[in-house]
């Protein structure tokens, strides 16, 4: 322990799904993504009670997920944009199943094939549902290899106190990446038991069943609006995010995952020419760090949201800000990483 | 005094759903009393598609899973990985399994997945109202082939099992109808083999079974029998055509 490797961030999270106990992979080859699905065939093809499968598409590989996962294993699988589009039916079946899974998504440009450079372009599709229904996914945001690593088990233990479904939202600057990082000790969490729901075999017990749907409406509503108070508790739980530089600041930018890198660099050149700025990075992005924000804003007037979009995150730093302190959005699109010099320039044109 | 015709312990007492005449019921029946044959309900999960079999969770006593339309193989593939020494079935129709799902049925079959699969081929969309299915025959008039199917724009009846059995993965797969006693038999036997093939994890196997549809063909359950045998049976023939040697 305390030991620090050097990885790229793809290979990273497979071994952090590893050592958190995941033992089932299914997953697509898509770029820039693939090492991870490599890295899981070649670990996970030697181990027992294990299985790597490289399904027929991202529609298959989900359903495999939902398979697995409904028997009581640790389940996850991985794409990039357009295999995260592939997946939506999936994980909308699994939002109303109920069962815990860990599904990343390292962002590349789009729309379309677009192209496969970074992006944060599914914002919208990783925090607002996704797919059919009303349900909410647990979105991560690292915005380090070692991020990636740590959020990686996390999300393991957050898909199983919840049992929701929990996206990695990365990019493939992330994955791409190599970094020193830790896989530390973890404390041992406490986590509810999943013996009675997984689906085993009737043995001893009355069957069971994982049925995403009943045709009663009346029944129907009753579990969205179990959902929706799970989603409540998970907000009023989970909630993470970094605050840097905030006290003082004329200015808060608000980023997450590799835009929030670049801003760090932007605070410190800011600083040289005398102006004061800080950072918000939301961790999660499901939950909303929209409390602080909004707690922000009573002292900072002026936000500004770098994403690299065309503006999706800005839509919920403005309902959190709610109208205190103006709003303002920097975006590159198409798999462009906006510069610390261009994003300094905006910043100035806000001050 | 010895029960000779009850109900299968791996049915539960809720009653079909079904219309008069539907042969899902009688194929739910044959499965079950497989499962009770070989004593392993209490270790079998099976997994229902999106269709009039949707219901099928109700109607088997053992562990069930509801799958999204066509996804049932892809599924069942994550049970039987995470669980080897389970016995796992997907039961599917027709637009399920030949048509939205396609993909996942035809690689299920490739990896030589150890499960079997109950596939319903009653030439048409049940659930949906009577649309036509990838098996619907040359000509059949259908809510969306009101003129017939034709071939040329529509393309022909896609025979499942002929296509499947091409693949080396699959172990085991035949076709059975239900529409009169002495097919039932061969029906119920063949469904036997299938899920002999699982316990004896030689890999994948299907038994497709031409099922009717009174209601959307508009056919008494005499009629629709009697349809089974004068137009499905020719274009589909009955038979076996992956055998494993030692079950032959
Ligand atoms: C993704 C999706 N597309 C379409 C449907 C609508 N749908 C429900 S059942 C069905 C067809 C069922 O036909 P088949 O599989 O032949 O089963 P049968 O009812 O004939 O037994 C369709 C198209 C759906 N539920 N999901
Ligand atoms: S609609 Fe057809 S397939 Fe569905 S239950 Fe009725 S007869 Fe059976
Ligand atoms: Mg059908």
């Amino acid at each position: 322990m305390g030991e620090k490797i050097l990885m790229k961030g793809n290979e990273a999270i497979g071994e952090a799904a590893i050592r958190a106990g995941c033992r089932y992979y299914f997953g697509y080859p898509i770029t820039p993504q693939s090492e991870l699905t490599a890295y899981m065939a070649k670990k996970l093809l030697k181990m027992k009670n294990a299985a790597f499968i490289q399904a027929e598409s991202e529609i298959a590989a989900i359903n495999m997920v939902y398979g697995a996962a409904a028997t009581g294993v640790r389940a996850m699988t991985s794409s990039s944009s357009p295999g995260i589009s592939l997946k939506q039916e999936g994980i909308s079946y699994i939002a109303l199943a109920e069962l815990p899974c860990v599904v990343v998504n390292m962002m590349r440009g789009g729309p379309g094939l677009g192209d496969i450079q970074p992006s944060q372009g599914d914002y919208f599709q990783a925090t607002k549902g996704g797919g059919h229904g009303d349900y909410h996914l647990i979105v991560l945001a690292p915005s380090s290899v070692q991020e990636l690593v740590d959020l990686t088990m996390d999300a393991f233990d957050l898909a199983d106190k919840y049992r929701n479904p929990v996206m990695i939202l990365g990019d493939g600057l992330l994955g791409q990446m190599m970094e020193a990082v830790e896989f530390k000790e973890r404390p041992k969490v406490d986590l509810p038991d999943k013996g009675d729901w997984i689906i085993t075999g009737c043995k001893d017990r009355e069957p069971r069943h994982i049925v995403p749907f009943d045709l009663d409406p009346s029944v129907l509503e009753k579990w969205n609006y179990n959902l929706g108070e799970k989603y409540k508790k998970i907000k009023e739980k989970e909630v993470r995010y970094e605050a840097v530089n905030t006290e003082n600041a004329e200015l808060i930018i608000v980023a997450y995952g590799t835009v929030a890198r670049i801003v760090k660099t932007v605070i410190s050149n800011a600083k040289e020419e005398g102006i004061n700025i800080g950072l918000i990075r939301p961790i999660t992005l499901f939950p909303f760090p929209e409390k602080v924000i909004n707690k922000t804003a009573d002292n900072v007037k002026k936000f500004l949201v770098v994403e690299m979009s065309l503006g999706q995150m800005v839509e919920d730093v403005k309902l959190s800000v709610n109208g205190k302190a103006e709003v303002n959005f920097y975006g590159r699109a198409g798999g462009i990483i906006p510069s610390p010099e261009e994003i300094l320039k905006e910043v100035k044109k806000c001050l | 005094m010895k029960k000779v015709f009850g109900r299968p312990v791996s049915l539960t007492d809720v009653p079909f759903t079904y219309c008069p005449g539907c042969h899902h019921g009688i194929a739910h029946r044959l499965v079950a009393e497989v499962l009770d044959e070989f004593g392993v309900r209490e270790n079998t999960i099976g997994v229902c598609p999106v269709g009039c079999s949707v219901f099928a969770y109700l109607f088997f006593n053992c562990d069930m899973v509801c799958a999204a339309h066509g996804r049932a193989p892809a599924i069942a593939t994550g049970i039987k990985r995470s669980r080897p020494d389970s016995i796992v079935f997907t039961y599917q129709g027709d637009g399920d399994l030949a048509s939205i799902g396609t993909a996942e049925i035809v690689h299920a079959a490739n990896r030589g997945e150890n499960i079997t699969v109950i596939f319903i081929n009653n030439a048409i969309y049940g659930m949906t109202g009577g649309q036509m299915a990838p098996t619907t025959l040359a000509g059949q008039i259908t809510q969306t082939s009101p003129y017939g199917r034709d071939p040329k724009t529509m393309g022909y009846p896609i025979r499942v099992s002929e296509m499947l059995s091409t693949l080396k993965g699959a172990t085991y797969i035949s076709r059975v109808a239900l529409n009169k006693p002495a097919n039932i038999i061969k029906a119920k036997k063949s469904i036997k083999k299938a899920f002999q093939v699982q316990l004896d994890r030689k890999g994948f196997s299907l038994v497709e079974i031409l099922s009717s549809c009174p209601t959307n063909w508009g056919l008494s359950p005499v009629e629709a029998s009697k349809w089974v045998e004068e137009n499905m049976i020719p274009y589909y023939p009955l038979g076996e055509f992956r055998v494993p040697e030692e079950v032959a």
